[in-house]
């Protein structure tokens, strides 16, 4: 992650982030439920996933779904762009040995208070072209160099001004 | 079924009315925040946001080591095994207090929103409470007939400043095949 980041005025409705692809590892499946505390065994016990939940493998859980939106927006805005909401539906499990591809495109910009701004971010998340979660984050971005997300007053953080995208 | 509500004392409507905007499950989690889990998390996303691995630049920018925003709620879980019994720690009990009320047999959560307030910093210990908002009336929907309820899990830090509220859209519901 270079730290570059980016300005509410360097943000318009359309905009296209850039891809992001990561092979998903059986490694990698289990430590992102066990390092969210998520001890449900269809994460990281493989006959327990194909005998009671009747999946080919063990998947990613909720939380490492969450994790892995979080760091591809962050990715895209720097580290002064706070996420505000995130919505997201799985639609289908990610497996081991599946290469995720997240996508996203800006939704909406809304000025803010408090020297920041707020973009709505569509993301998807697919695999082999099939969608398999989709979300929406809503992330404040600051206005100008010097302005900063995090340092906000708490009576000005306020994500909840406008319902976010379905 | 409206003679059954009727003649009962106290409809399950009711029930699930009287519960709304009462705080339940109020809980403080029995671990705190730390570096190495904060760490962990990011390694299983490739996390590089220096926010969590770079704690100087952590203090110059939120004035604190935090941990990613979206992990939020595994600060609230429990151990996987700890000597000292939890009679229910089962996450998201006001759903299945729901089935109950409503005897229904089968529930999912149909819609999830995260809202997110103050950052969770490192060495906080996080707690919880469970807030019904809404239920609606009864439906007909594709996997049956039910209802659905909304219900908040807030969760604050040890200040009592609000830190996320994690919003879910449940549905209890019965298959047509169930029969009654």
């Amino acid at each position: 992650m270079v730290n570059n980041d980016i300005l509410l005025g360097q943000v318009a409705v359309g905009d296209v982030l850039p891809k992001l692809d990561i092979d998903m590892t059986t490694s990698l499946i289990v430590m992102g439920a066990l390092a969210s505390r998520d001890w449900q065994p269809q994460h990281h016990d493989r006959s327990f996933a194909q005998e009671r939940n009747g999946t080919k493998d063990i998947f990613v859980n909720t939380n490492h779904n969450a994790s892995l939106i979080e760091r591809y927006v962050t990715d895209w805005t720097g580290a002064k762009g706070r996420l505000g909401k995130i919505k997201f539906k799985m639609k289908s499990p990610v497996f081991p040995g599946e290469k995720l591809c997240i996508s996203g495109q800006v939704s909406a910009v809304h000025q803010g208070e408090g020297g920041i701004g707020w973009a709505d971010v569509s993301v998807t998340m697919s695999v082999d072209g099939q969608a398999c979660t989709q979300g929406n984050v809503r992330v404040a971005l600051p206005v100008e160099d010097d302005s900063n997300p995090w340092q906000i007053a708490t009576e000005e953080w306020n994500p909840d001004f406008a319902p976010l995208g379905a | 079924m409206a003679q059954l509500e009727e003649i009962s004392e106290i409809s399950p409507m009711s029930v699930a009315e009287d519960m709304i905007g009462k705080h339940f499950y109020e809980v403080e989690s029995d671990v705190r925040v730390d570096m190495n889990s904060v760490r962990s998390i990011c390694a299983a996303s490739e996390n590089a946001n220096p926010l969590f691995w770079n704690d100087k630049f952590a203090q110059e920018v939120v004035g604190a080591c935090i941990a990613p925003p979206s992990s939020v709620a595994a600060w609230l879980r429990p151990h996987f095994w700890s000597p000292s019994p939890n009679a229910d720690a089962r996450a998201l009990k006001l759903h299945f207090d729901l089935k109950e009320v409503f005897q229904v047999p089968e529930g999912i959560m149909v819609d999830n929103e995260l809202t997110l307030y103050a950052p969770v910093k490192v060495g906080e210990q996080l707690r919880t409470y469970q807030v019904l908002r809404s239920v609606s009336e009864e439906k007909r929907v594709k996997l049956g007939i039910g209802r659905f309820w909304v219900i908040d899990v807030v969760i604050e830090n040890e200040s009592g400043e609000r830190c996320a509220v994690d919003r879910y859209t449940g549905l209890g519901y019965r298959k047509d095949s169930d029969g009654e």
